[in-house]
């Protein structure tokens, strides 16, 4: 190298470091107004959301109030082991998956195969009484459903024993026997949110290039056709999606229908992760062992995620990251 | 010549059969379904002032019997249930305004290239989408802070969504063309007057559509309330209605606060009866208003449907 081109790198080089920090001080300055609007949320998360990670510590200590989450002893893996051992931990672990397969199975097709049947009609108005009535029961809160479950299934008054008995069947305990808790769950699931998740594919049906329609009609594809090989494969990357964020939340969905359509008949069938950690964390007060118990459920939880993630990468679908 | 026209004719006869068969499947399974959906919430209403005799032994299918407004009665007479409407209409307005006093000006600045360091604070945010402390210290933190057993539990710690804020920050992304920054700051307009003179202004449709999901969730939700709240004074409307629709029924929980609504109706004969009046005073704010707002929860569902 010869020293007049070392000079020049030397020149051009040096520098450089420094006015990209100055920059970067300069453009924070210039923007100053933007994080001070920002802040307020993200000291929200900060306390509400992070400030909680923190306190999950309590997971591997023995926490008590008066010494604090800093001052509490280590105990290591202690809670976890117990909960692995325990009783309840087969049976709220398989209840919780088996659940969430369930939804899985049944209502994520359904309410895809709702949309696609939705984007076919032609005549406007069916279309639109169709959209606003199955709508409606997303609008109806949770204890108001159950409340209704309670009401139509009821064994001397319910709608549902009524017409068994007029058919002359015999009239069913349906929250009294544990076998029945998870198709209630699950056809009640369908009832409320079969025509609110369809929304999202119809969004993405509305997308499809109405071209690639027509030259299927051209080369004589009928309504079947057209459904199965244009519709489909256009809102894949949605439903893999949405797939994915479902994964995200395989164990912890739907808890508090959950909590409120239990009782001590079905315990066995309806005890999920989430309601026996509300039941010994804050109803029995055992707070770090209730802590390990939801910091297993959340790894649950984030190790599919990352494997859905990741398979739908292996199979060329959209993902997430 | 001849052969490919009357193929394209055999063809088209058979493609405008099938397009038939799929069409009146269609129709017969959507109108299934639509019945499905529409006969439970009709039988609520007409149940709500037909006899109760009548309903209860499974003589009410179609069209009400009888007419009585006995269990709307009972319910409007009944002052647990008045303060729990109250309640739920303070908490649904005060929870509006701080998630949009958080998520707009904070999606909004999220939402600006010229901000440094915006990719990190926004995968913070997203990340407890996934990830949180859960239930319990979440309880702790919020005991820390002196929040349990006021109304502040109940709507503060949730005021934020990720999710929301994902969908105000897509939404600025594409509403602002860059164009108005620029001439914004060739006239020496500063960040915080482009925000309250050109932003806010132009963002009323995802406004609306937050305040509404906002509130709607914040009507229709119970799990807080169980958890911070011990006084009764402050129980919202939802765990009103837990303790006459449900609790009753759970005869083996007997351990929180339950409203036994034979000890309110007169009757056992109205217990039922006034289930199904109460279903409909709790629902009837909602969904009273939910088909003039039908368009804007659609149009917020779409504005997170599109990738930011």
């Amino acid at each position: 190298m010869n020293t007049k081109t070392e000079r020049a790198m030397l020149a051009r080089s040096k520098p450089v470091a420094k006015p990209r920090v100055v920059a970067l001080r300069l453009r924070i300055l210039r923007s100053w107004q933007l994080y001070v609007l920002l802040l307020p949320l993200l000291a929200h998360v900060a306390i509400f959301q992070y400030a909680p990670m923190y306190g999950l510590q309590i997971a591997f200590k023995n926490f008590r109030a008066s010494a604090g989450i800093l001052g509490s002893k280590w105990v290591g893996l202690e809670h976890f082991e117990r909960f692995f051992n325990s009783y309840s931990f087969w049976n709220t672990l398989s209840n919780t998956l088996l659940i969430n397969l369930y939804e899985l199975i049944f209502a994520f097709p359904i309410a895809i195969l709702f949309a696609l049947m939705l984007n076919q009609v032609t005549k406007l108005r069916f279309k639109k009484w169709v959209q606003t009535i199955t709508y409606a029961p997303h609008f109806i809160s949770t204890v108001v459903l159950v409340g209704m479950l309670f009401i139509f299934l009821n064994p001397r008054t319910g709608m549902v024993n009524n017409l068994i008995d007029l058919l002359g069947g015999e009239r069913i305990n349906f929250f009294g026997e544990a076998a029945w808790f998870k198709p209630i769950y699950i056809i009640s699931e369908i009832w409320q949110t079969t025509g609110w998740s369809a929304i999202i594919y119809l969004a993405a049906l509305t997308a499809v290039d109405p071209q690639l329609h027509e030259a299927a009609i051209m080369d004589g594809a009928n309504k079947f056709h057209r459904v199965r090989h244009i519709d489909i494969p256009s809102i894949m990357p949605v439903i893999m999606i949405l797939l994915i964020l479902k994964m995200g939340h395989f164990a912890s969905l739907g808890f508090s229908k959950v909590l409120l359509m239990q009782n001590d008949l079905n315990i066995d069938a309806s005890e999920v992760i989430q309601t026996y950690v509300y039941k010994t964390g804050l109803v029995g007060a055992q707070y770090s062992y209730s802590a390990a118990i939801g910091l297993f459920d959340n790894l649950i939880n984030f190790i599919l995620l990352l494997s859905a993630n990741q398979l739908a990468k292996k199979f060329k679908q959209q993902s997430l990251f | 010549m001849a052969k490919t026209d009357a193929f394209d004719a055999v063809s088209r006869i058979a493609r405008s059969r099938a397009d038939k068969a799929f069409d009146y499947i269609n129709y017969t399974l959507l109108s299934i379904f639509l019945l499905i959906v529409l006969y439970p919430l009709y039988f609520i209403v007409i149940s709500s002032f037909s006899d109760p005799t009548a309903v209860n032994t499974g003589g009410v299918s179609l069209i009400p019997k009888g007419f009585t407004m006995e269990g709307y009665r009972i319910i409007l007479n009944n002052n647990d249930v008045w303060r729990g409407y109250r309640n739920s209409l303070l908490y649904t307005v005060l929870n509006v305004v701080i998630s949009l006093a958080l998520m707009i000006p904070g999606g909004y600045a999220l939402s600006r290239k010229e901000m440094a360091g915006r990719n990190l604070l926004m995968f913070l945010i997203v990340f407890t989408m996934f990830f949180s402390g859960g239930m319990i210290p979440t309880y702790i933190i919020i005991k820390k802070l002196g929040m349990v057993d006021t109304m502040w539990a109940l709507f503060v710690p949730s005021a934020v969504s990720a999710y929301y804020v994902i969908v105000v920050r897509t939404f600025f992304q594409n509403t602002l063309p860059e164009e108005m920054f620029e001439s914004a700051k060739v006239d020496g307009c500063s960040t915080f007057r482009f925000f309250f003179q050109m932003a806010v202004p132009l963002s009323a449709p995802i406004i609306a559509v937050m305040a509404l999901f906002t509130a709607v969730s914040q009507w229709n939700s119970f799990f807080s309330a169980l958890i911070y709240l011990h006084n009764a004074e402050l129980y919202p409307l939802q765990l009103v209605l837990r303790g006459i629709l449900i609790s009753s029924q759970m005869s083996a929980h007997g351990s929180d606060a339950v409203v036994d609504p034979e000890s309110i109706a007169e009757a056992q004969r109205y217990a039922e009866l006034i289930k199904y009046a109460l279903i409909m005073v709790a629902s009837i704010p909602v969904l009273v208003l939910y088909p003039f707002l039908q368009r804007y929860f659609v149009k917020g569902m779409m504005i997170g449907s599109v990738k930011g």
